[in-house]
């Protein structure tokens, strides 16, 4: 799994997500949803560092994120 | 070896089901913060949520624990009622800044003087949301709204009211603050000010407010990140953000 997923069909498209990501992963999709929204997507996983910031901004908790652990 | 750990995920405390909130609208990120510290504070069975008359109302669908909802602007009297009755739940409103400070303010007043119990999560979005985006006593100085096409002016319409500054006079109000969500650093602060006023709650010292100054994209005309700049450019300066009462045991 990516590290970060999202929940497309609830996605509105509002682009806080893509606003604050410090590392600029993610992007509006070309495509539409059901909704008719262009969905957030990760454009840019390898930069991504799990921060998480992007599913704290999201207003319609469209987005999980997962990191890799040492165990 | 490596594992995958989840960073973040929905809480629990969310019934999983869409919201109809507007693209880019901060009732969103408020009602997540609402139901992460209830999570968080293992509350999810113990909480009584009640809601208001506006782009909030159906809060009672969205989170996962109790919640009753109100006739326009009487969350706080419900919410004494509830609280004096089950005086070991958390007993919070949601309410926005025309349920609270037009139509609700003598009993959101009249809780804070009382001293009762409960937490208000009060949405300031400088306007009506719901019904089209009227003017509202929280309205900024020259801001258009459709019951103000000329911009608010004094003469007409008075002038900003300062929820947070009023409240914090009354001996009855433990915990007051504002805060905000126009970015990632604004949004812990404000989840630490809901723990915060909870905690007030939960440890029976008294009545606690958050006032949380939130975006309304649509009704402002105008997209989510510049609805974000001009909270932080324009609404801070009217309406400033911190921590106005905290109570020694919470801090
Ligand atoms: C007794 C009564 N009067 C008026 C209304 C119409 N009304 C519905 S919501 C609302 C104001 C909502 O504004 P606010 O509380 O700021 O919430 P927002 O929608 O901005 O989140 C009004 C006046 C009503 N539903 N009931
Ligand atoms: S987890 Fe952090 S770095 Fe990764 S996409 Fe989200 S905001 Fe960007
Ligand atoms: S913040 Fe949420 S709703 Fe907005 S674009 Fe990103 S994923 Fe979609
Ligand atoms: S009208 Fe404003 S407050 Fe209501 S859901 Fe839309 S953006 Fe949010």
């Amino acid at each position: 799994m990516a590290k970060v997923s999202f929940l497309e069909e609830r996605c509105k498209g509002c682009g806080l997500c893509i606003a604050f990501c410090p590392k600029n992963c993610l992007a509006l999709a070309g495509h539409l949803n059901t909704q008719g929204y262009h969905p957030a997507t990760l454009v840019d996983e390898g930069s991504c560092i799990s921060c998480a910031i992007c599913a704290r901004m999201c207003p319609d908790v469209v987005i999980e994120v997962e990191k890799e652990a040492r165990r | 070896m490596t594992e995958t750990v989840k960073v973040y995920s929905r809480p629990k405390t969310l019934i999983d089901r869409p919201w109809h909130f507007c693209p880019g609208c901060h009732h969103g990120i408020a009602h997540r913060l609402c139901a992460e510290v209830i999570e968080e504070m293992g509350l999810q069975e113990n909480t009584v949520g009640v809601g208001s008359v506006g782009c909030g109302v159906f809060s009672y669908e969205y989170f996962n624990f109790d919640g009753i909802g109100p006739s326009h602007g009487r969350a706080p009297a419900v919410a004494t009622g509830v609280k004096r009755v089950l005086p070991d739940r958390l007993v919070f409103t949601y309410q926005g800044d025309g349920d609270l400070a037009a139509i609700g303010t003598t009993e959101m007043v009249h809780a804070a003087v009382r001293g009762e119990k409960i937490t208000i999560v009060f949405i300031n979005n400088t306007l009506y949301g719901m019904t089209g985006g009227q003017l509202a006593p929280t309205t900024l100085m020259g801001q258009v709204t459709t019951t103000s096409p000329y911009g608010r002016e004094a003469k007409q319409a008075g002038y900003p009211m300062r929820v947070c500054e009023m409240i914090s006079t009354l001996e009855g109000a433990a915990y007051v603050a504002r805060v905000a969500l126009f970015n990632p650093a604004q949004v812990a602060k404000a989840k630490k000010s809901i723990r915060r006023a909870f905690e007030t709650q939960m440890q029976g010292i008294g009545f606690s407010m958050v006032e949380i100054l939130s975006a309304c994209p649509t009704n402002w005309g105008m997209a989510p990140l510049e609805a974000c700049k001009h909270v932080e450019n324009n609404l801070t300066s009217v309406y400033p953000l911190g921590e106005f009462k905290v109570p020694e045991g919470v801090k």
